[in-house]
């Protein structure tokens, strides 16, 4: 799937550049980055530790920690976090 | 520091905030708390900072006024808080932007509001696949949709609010799958005509749906979603009336997006964590806590409202708030009877006025045991753990009596998320495996800490140094 950012009748604020995995990527400044992940593309963003099976934000609202990724050395849920210039984001293995 | 009040508010959903604000009104120092940046909920949920959207729903409307009306109020509100662990008479403590943080006050309110459900079915654990709610949030506060093609499944009114949200901003639905029949909808319709402005809502949304011919499988459910390593096709069929999939003919749809959800979950974690009295009802959502009209727990100076004390709906949960609030003021003596009862009068009225709707709405909902009879036994039912529908039996059969202890056999309910998104589903097969009502098979037993927290967080920058060494006990 793509996400994708509606455009009839909506402004955003300003694209910012944050770095996923060694890649550069933009969003909008403040996006939860769940949503700016998939809106790239990246839906798969870790994978469950029993059976190895991909996995990606499912709830939306903080509740079921399946976006749960690293960024800036921290682990967090990427529905909470907002895309902010620069972050360093790591994908998978966030909780081992 | 711990910084003390007259009442404690837990949740900045419609409940929370006008609780808040009738217990400020009535003169008392109310700090508000929420793990949000903003006062709304999931519901109410403001839009991004920054994002314009040229025309705004009823329920932003409603969350703007509301959010209005707060910063006017002067009441503290620490947003943007995980509140991890509740405990005495009463203490809250929360991480926050600028580390750990704890609140103390005789009074208070439990507002935490609700949380999806989702019940099992083979790929639903897939990338791409996402719940309703979740996907409300997208479109509501976002302005982003969840796929290019999205089928949107489940039960309950948010179907066609999702379905029809998406049409609005130019995407495509595969399809719709509703649980319910159009006889389901039809007894329901003299309770929604009971709110004749939230009926029309609903009736704008199906002739959008209509307009876009979209096409509407009623009384369908999800039987499977395929894909390699994300959603890739979804497999719809036939279900009666109690949720069990019956014969008929199977359609497939090819998507990359599956929006899916069966109802809310009350997500009272404060009255539980005290071990106040709770009760099981089915109709509003599962485990509630035991309350009078207002909004009091069976332990003195604990409140709770909201759809976390069972599920009503956003409008009534302001209603309930408002009753919490005031109830608090007059318990503390700063209101005394007869402005209490004269300040309660409006609130009880729009409860009332509310119930026919709110019931026709929870109906549609509730968790149907014949479709949580018919997961399949390989289908993962704890994401978080990945354990399966097969492993829940055999712990059963292997002598668990009760949710907990099945999650001691399995590790279900044992992850990350704390049970969250599988406790009701797991309690419903605990239950129907033993054949016995969910009141003999429980609820998880709330701990601390209610949310994951960093340690390194919770403890903050010391020195060893400064670590006090308590004097030594007498030889």
């Amino acid at each position: 799937m793509t996400a994708w950012r509606a455009t009839k009748a909506v402004t955003r604020p300003a694209f910012v550049t944050f770095d996923v995995d060694g890649q550069a990527m933009t969003a909008p400044d403040g996006e939860p980055l769940s949503t700016a992940l998939a809106a790239a593309g990246l839906l798969g963003l870790r994978h469950s530790p029993r059976n190895g099976a991909p996995r990606g934000a499912f709830c939306h609202m903080g509740v079921c920690q399946e976006c749960v990724v690293t960024v800036d050395g921290r682990t967090v849920q990427a529905c909470l976090t907002p895309v902010r210039a620069g972050l360093a984001v790591r994908l998978g293995g966030a909780i081992p | 520091v711990i910084r003390k009040a007259d009442l404690l508010v837990l949740g900045a959903g419609p409940a929370g905030c006008h609780a808040a604000l009738a217990g400020a009104e009535a003169g008392l120092d109310v700090v508000l708390l929420d793990e949000q940046d903003t006062a709304g909920g999931q519901g109410w949920r403001a839009p991004l900072a920054g994002l314009g959207m040229a025309r705004k729903g009823a329920d932003a409307l409603a969350g703007d006024a509301m959010r209005q009306r707060l910063a006017r109020s002067g009441i503290e509100c620490r947003f943007g808080r995980r509140v991890w662990s509740v405990g005495g008479r009463f203490r809250l403590d929360a991480m926050g932007p600028d580390g750990a943080e704890a609140f103390e006050a005789e009074r208070l309110i439990a507002a935490t509001g609700a949380h999806e459900r989702v019940v099992p079915f083979p790929g639903w654990t897939l990338p791409g696949v996402i719940g309703l709610a979740g996907a409300t949030v997208l479109l509501k506060a976002q302005a982003v949709l969840p796929g290019k093609r999205v089928v949107v499944a489940g039960a309950g009114p948010l179907l066609f609010a999702v379905a029809a949200g998406i049409i609005a901003k130019g995407g495509e639905v595969a399809a719709i799958a509703d649980m319910d029949g159009r006889l389901a909808w039809m007894k329901r319709l003299p309770g929604l005509a009971r709110r004749l402005d939230l009926l029309r809502e609903g009736l704008g949304w199906s002739l959008s749906i209509l307009g876009a011919r979209v096409p509407l499988l009623a009384g369908h459910g999800i039987r499977r979603a395929l894909g390699e390593n994300q959603l890739e096709t979804v497999v719809i069929g036939p279900v009666d009336g109690a949720g069990a999939p019956v014969g008929g003919a199977e359609r497939t749809f090819d998507c990359d997006a599956l929006a899916i959800g069966h109802g809310l979950v009350p997500g009272g974690e404060a009255p539980k964590i005290l071990r106040a009295a709770h009760v099981f009802d089915r109709q509003r959502g599962g485990w509630v806590p035991t309350r009078d009209a207002y909004g009091r727990c069976s332990i003195a100076g604990l409140y709770a409202c909201g759809d976390g004390a069972g599920i009503a709906g956003a409008r009534p949960s302001a209603a309930a708030g408002t009753l919490a609030g005031l109830a608090a003021a007059h318990d503390a003596g700063r209101l005394n009877q007869a402005s209490f009862a004269a300040l309660a009068e409006p609130a009880i009225q729009q409860l009332s006025a509310y119930r026919p709707f709110a019931a026709a709405v929870t109906e549609a909902m509730a968790l149907r045991g014949a479709q949580v009879a018919a997961i399949p036994p390989e289908t993962v039912v704890c994401r978080c753990e990945d354990v399966t529908r097969a492993e829940i039996d055999a712990a059963v059969d292997a002598g668990a009596t009760d949710i907990n202890q099945m999650k001691h056999f399995t590790r279900c309910g044992m992850g990350p998320c704390q049970g969250r998104m599988c406790g009701d589903i797991a309690a419903e097969l605990v239950a129907q495996r033993r054949g016995v009502g969910r009141e003999a098979v429980g609820f998880w037993t709330q701990r601390v800490p209610l949310r994951p927290v960093a340690l390194d967080q919770l403890l903050g920058r010391f020195d060893y140094a400064d670590i006090p060494i308590p004097p030594p006990a007498p030889l």
